[in-house]
């Protein structure tokens, strides 16, 4: 076993000789999943990142410096994530910020990443109390954590009913994946119901998902006005299809925007006719810098999608955005501290905590529409908190709302109150924003 | 040429009764002429002991011993002092814990020969008793939270063991899945466990013995390693006892151990509730030294069939066997990712990001089927023969 | 409610029917070789995955079915031949983690070859109930779901007779009985077991196509035969009416527990409730309903 180990740590070093060559260079580690059940959305989302970060190598890199990157398989395993990013956060000068898309993996690196001062994104999922910047100073939920995206479902349900005093004695059924994912816009959704009186009824969809017969006869006994569909995976599809089953509108199941992409659509065929979901990005090679992807980086065959159809796809969008979101930030800390160098970790982590996507630089970067501006801070590490709201047709989503927010004063109280209690269960003490620059 | 007997140096000559102090094993030693040469080579032709206390003893050949005095040595010594963060954080410390479940595994599938798939669900029940040991009792002592999680495990092992009277073979194993999913489920669902917490993450308390905080991944490794030692020792005598060879007997033929006075129940709910303890145990230090997190999920079906890979590929039914499954099943995936990577670098070839993925998950699932057609007995069996081509060479037998 | 609850009940066997065909194609391999295959999940997905990929690059439907199956039968014979053979002697948990490792393989390579993208599946057949059922008795009963039993019947009555009926089917079962004795009266073992594994092969792409159609063929098709375990341990390993028998038994008492009993404990029962009844079950009859009494000798 020890010749073993050092004939690994042999290749290793190797490794490490022949590809960290040019100093000039910022290195991003990818915790990806390309195999497993999440392979679909895994390599269209990274594969997103890749492709901005190609074109931003093409196009002169950040002042001059140089993205690279690594990947690593973690098969969305929380014991492989933590590896992974053992494993690569020395490469290459180190890391310098992870998003390992996986809510399992992302607890499990909460407190490394913390340690190890590396900041870590959890862009569009995660804890959604990290959002108060004081007590998580090292995690970032950018664009919009649960909490918000439940919040605004409700606040979309209200304006499909007509006002939100009309929400007061419906009926909102939640259907949820059965896990920390699932459970996770729990106390908003109930907190919301108790404020504007809705009658709110959860029933657990067990992983993977594959049948559901039980829980949309449990729907169809409700027989309630909406359903929330917060699923991952195969569970999505394999829903509505049920619904259809038994007959539940679609146009009456709201999706997360894990539950809304055309891998999950396009398997339920035509059961998912009408389905709506949220977004926080939106898709389409519409915008200038999808085209620009699409001229440079597939023109010269580096892209990273196998199958080019998916070019412009929810996830390969969705991807796209965490890439020109971690670019920013890499850039905002360059302006503070001395643009076409290499920035440390905590450099970057300023950089993301004074992100200023404002609709200007969005249109700069050729991006405008693709996701609603975003602006962090000390005490918010979110930033924007806005979703919309799209509908399938059978062959693409359409729009059918602007990016909007839900009651984002009744979240961020109870983020504030939960981000307490953990500081107080962690002895930590917060962060006083004021002091701080 | 002639066999030259050494007589043993010391111990009991002329006829005072059974030889007193330390019994010294006598060694007869061999030699045969090379071709050409002029000196002997000497070669032995085996240990004998005189005492009951050597025959019996845990390591009966010296060389057996002085290599495990070096490897403890090694391993309690050498690696603190030279390993990098990276190794111990994601390599040895999985290595060990895992190495601790297929230990229990071990002893319930290989010892006592009923073949469980539940063996993570148990790892679960010990971590989050651990956890809430030291919730709600202030002050507890972490080692015996930690026990007290393998006492809690193994009672629910108990429990799950009982059908085991009655059902045998893959109908058991298919039973055995009926606590893994109802234990997660259990787990995830009764908010107490948890401690009715919102967010749903539960990290692991501070890892503190004795008041010194054990922090740096060097610290929890050197624990991890005292614990696996001990319960490794204590594994490895089991399976030389009474209870043992009890288990044994019922591996092989059951109806004929109970024929001859062996209490099925009492040995088959003993080896479950053995076996859970020390997945228990595991889970445990899963939680807190490695993961650092108290969650259902990492505790899935997955990870059950990698620690029953681990002892199939190491070898049933040895303590050896789990240590070497262990180390083959965890380490087995980085070095194909860091292979891959590299071949990727050095030779260029622009390997497609899930096309490696899944050449390592065929390579992987490949290699386990190559194993176990070569070797079904596994690593151990593979160095239990190169010992012995060792010790004869260069005699073939 | 009492409609309900019938409505519940005759969900809960229909998807039992789709449990059972799952369960088939382990039966068939357990009864003839004793090995008690856990690729079956993935040679189903494999399946799956072949036909749409084929329908992908321009097959027509019959032409991607007829290929699909070749490439089973071919699969089939390739396990029997690569793995199963040089382990012939072992004990069975060797055989059984072989196959673990054999299902690793088979996704991985089922991935690399159609990469990862989550594809529908179309039989033509649509997820919807049945209007006039629905308007005289009020309760929605899907298409798809009886066509899919009526597969199922087709499928059992047809393995039904070849077993009983066939001079093969007979070498199987005698096969299934007693390897030596079968050898000894001179039945090829090595082509039964072939035949075995192909027909297996040709009852996953069934299973694969019915299941696509309905979940969309991606990687937790694989799942499914976590799925038929518990019907296994109800019905017997080697029993092909234990594999119907207990398809609906479990399919349609999952249903009910998480329906009627499931909102009592905070839902989500029905991943463990199976494995419990038959768990239970098989405390009274250790062998599962219909499978073979083992006689423990000395």
């Amino acid at each position: 076993m020890k010749a073993w180990l050092a004939g690994v740590l042999g290749l290793a070093l190797l490794a490490g000789a022949t590809a960290c060559g040019a100093q000039n260079e910022q290195f991003i580690p990818i915790l990806s999943y390309r195999v497993g059940p999440y392979a679909a959305g895994g390599s269209g989302y990274f594969g997103g990142a890749i492709d901005y970060f190609t074109l931003v190598n093409m196009n002169g890199g950040i002042n001059g410096v140089k993205l690279v990157w690594e990947e690593c398989e973690t098969e969305y395993n929380a014991a492989r994530g933590v590896e992974c990013y053992e494993r690569l956060k020395t490469r290459h000068g180190g890391a310098t910020t992870v998003d390992p898309l996986s809510t399992g993996i992302a607890y499990g690196l909460f407190e490394r990443a913390a340690n190890d001062k590396i900041p870590m994104t959890t862009n569009g999922y995660g804890l959604a109390i990290s959002a108060d910047g004081r007590v998580f100073p090292w995690v970032f939920p950018l664009g919009t954590t649960y909490w918000d995206q439940a919040a605004a479902m409700v606040a979309f349900l209200g304006q499909k009913v007509g006002g939100d005093a009309n929400l007061k004695g419906k009926k909102i059924a939640f259907l949820y994946h059965d896990s920390a994912y699932g459970k996770e816009p729990i106390p908003v959704l109930d907190a919301l119901a108790a404020q504007k009186g809705f009658e709110l009824t959860k029933i657990a969809l067990i992983p993977p998902g594959n049948t559901q017969e039980s829980q949309w006869l449990q729907v169809r006994q409700l027989r309630p006005d909406y359903v929330i569909l917060w699923g991952y995976g195969v569970m999505n599809p394999t829903a509505l299809k049920t619904a259809a089953k038994f007959g539940f509108p679609r146009d009456h199941i709201i999706g997360v925007w894990w539950a809304g992409s055309e891998e999950d659509v396009i398997p339920a065929g035509d059961a998912a006719k009408g389905y709506i979901t949220a977004a926080f990005s939106a898709h389409g090679t519409n915008f200038p810098v999808m085209q620009d992807i699409q001229k440079k980086v597939y023109g010269a065959g580096k892209g990273n999608l196998e199958d080019k159809a998916r070019m412009g796809s929810i996830y390969h969008t969705r991807g796209v955005t965490y890439g020109i979101m971690i670019v920013e930030a890499i850039r905002t800390a360059q302006n503070k501290y001395g643009k076409g160098k290499v920035m440390t970790p905590e450099q970057v982590r300023w950089g993301l905590e004074h992100l200023d996507l404002s609709e200007a630089r969005l249109k700069e970067l050729g991006a405008s529409g693709l996701f609603p501006p975003v602006k962090t801070s000390c005490l918010d590490h979110e930033g924007s908190g806005m979703v919309k709201f799209e509908q399938w047709d059978g062959k693409q989503f359409h729009n059918l709302t602007p990016f909007m927010a839900g009651d984002r004063a009744l979240v961020r109280k109870m983020v504030e109150d939960g981000a307490n209690k953990y500081a107080s269960e962690k002895k930590i003490s917060p962060r006083d924003c004021g002091k701080e620059g | 040429m002639l066999a030259a007997l050494a007589a043993p140096k010391g111990g009991g000559a002329g006829g005072n009764g059974p030889p007193r102090g330390r019994p010294k094993a006598a060694r007869a030693f061999v030699s045969f002429p090379r071709p050409g040469a002029t000196d002997m080579l000497y070669r032995e032709a085996g240990q004998f002991k005189t005492t009951y206390a050597a025959d019996t003893a845990m390591f009966p050949i010296l060389q057996d011993r002085i290599g495990f005095v070096a490897l403890l040595l090694v391993a309690f010594v050498a690696v603190p002092i030279l390993a990098s963060p990276y190794l111990f954080s994601a390599i040895l410390i999985p290595f060990l814990i895992l190495s601790l479940a297929a230990i229990g595994l071990n002893i319930l599938t290989g010892y006592a020969g009923q073949l469980s798939l539940g063996a993570a669900a148990f790892m679960a029940v010990g971590a989050f008793a651990s956890y809430n040991f030291v919730l709600r009792i202030p002050g507890i002592p972490l080692l015996l939270a930690f026990a007290g999680g393998g006492v809690m495990a193994a009672a629910v092992g108990l429990v799950f063991g009982l059908p085991s009277l009655r059902i045998r073979g893959f109908y058991l194993a298919v039973a055995t899945l009926a606590a893994q999913f109802f234990i997660l489920w259990a787990l995830t669902k009764i908010g107490w466990f948890t401690n009715y917490n919102a967010s749903g993450v539960i990290t692991a308390q501070q890892i503190v013995i004795l008041g010194r905080a054990f922090d740096t991944p060097q610290e929890k490794y050197l624990l991890v390693l005292a614990i696996v030692t001990a319960m490794a020792f204590a594994a490895k005598n089991m399976g030389r006892g009474n209870i043992g060879r009890q288990w044994m007997a019922i591996r092989d033929m059951d109806v004929a151990a109970e024929v001859i006075g062996i209490r099925p129940m009492r040995a088959k709910l003993l080896a479950f509730a053995v076996s859970s303890f020390y997945c228990g145990v595991a889970g445990a230090l899963f939680a807190y030294a490695y993961l650092g997190t108290v969650e259902p999920e990492a505790y899935n079906l997955d990870l059950s069939f990698r620690i029953l890979f681990m002892i199939i590929i190491g070898g049933v039914g040895t303590v050896l066997g789990s240590f070497l499954g262990s180390a083959f099943i965890v380490i087995l995936p980085i070095a194909l990712n860091m292979l891959v990577t590299w071949l990727d670098g050095t030779l260029h070839l622009n390997v497609a990001s899930s096309a490696a993925s899944n050449v390592e998950l065929m390579v992987f699932g490949g290699l386990i089927i190559f194993f176990l057609i070569v070797e079904p007995h596994g690593l151990a069996r593979i160095w239990q023969i190169a010992k012995e081509k060792l010790r004869l060479w260069p005699f073939p037998h | 409610m009492v409609q309900f609850f019938f409505e519940v009940l005759i969900g809960g066997l229909l998807s039992g029917v789709m449990y059972s065909l799952v369960a088939l194609g382990f039966v068939l391999i357990y009864k003839a070789s004793g090995v008690f295959n856990f690729a079956q999940g993935s040679l189903v997905f494999f399946a799956a995955l072949t036909f749409v990929g084929l329908q992908e690059h321009g097959f027509s439907f019959g032409l991607a079915l007829l290929a699909t199956l070749v490439v089973m039968v071919i699969v089939g014979l390739a396990i029997e031949r690569m793995v199963l053979r040089p382990l012939v002697n072992q004990p069975p948990i060797s055989l059984f983690m072989a196959t673990i490792g054999l299902s690793f393989f088979i996704e991985g390579l089922a991935q690399l070859l159609w990469g990862a993208n989550v594809r529908g599946l179309d039989l033509g057949l649509q997820d919807e109930p049945i209007q006039w059922i629905n308007d005289t008795v009020g309760m929605n009963i899907s298409k798809f779901d009886l066509a899919a039993a009526g597969i199922a019947a087709v499928l059992v009555t047809g393995l039904g007779l070849f077993f009983s009926r066939t001079r093969i089917g007979r070498a199987l079962r005698a096969v299934a009985d007693d390897h030596q004795a079968a050898l000894a009266v001179g039945i090829p073992l090595q082509q039964i077991w072939g035949i075995v594994w192909a027909v297996a092969g040709f009852v996953a792409l069934v299973t694969g196509m019915l299941w696509g159609a309905r979940n969309g063929v991606q990687f937790a098709l694989t799942f499914v035969a976590l799925k038929a375990l518990p019907v296994l341990i109800l019905g017997g390993f080697e029993s092909v009416q234990g594999a119907i028998v207990g398809g609906l038994i479990i399919g349609a008492s999952e249903k009910l527990a998480e329906v009627f009993l499931g909102p009592y404990v905070g839902g989500g029962i029905e991943g463990w409730f199976p494995y419990v009844l038959a768990l239970l079950f098989l405390l009274v009859r250790p062998e599962g309903l219909f499978g073979e009494k083992i006689i423990r000798r000395i």
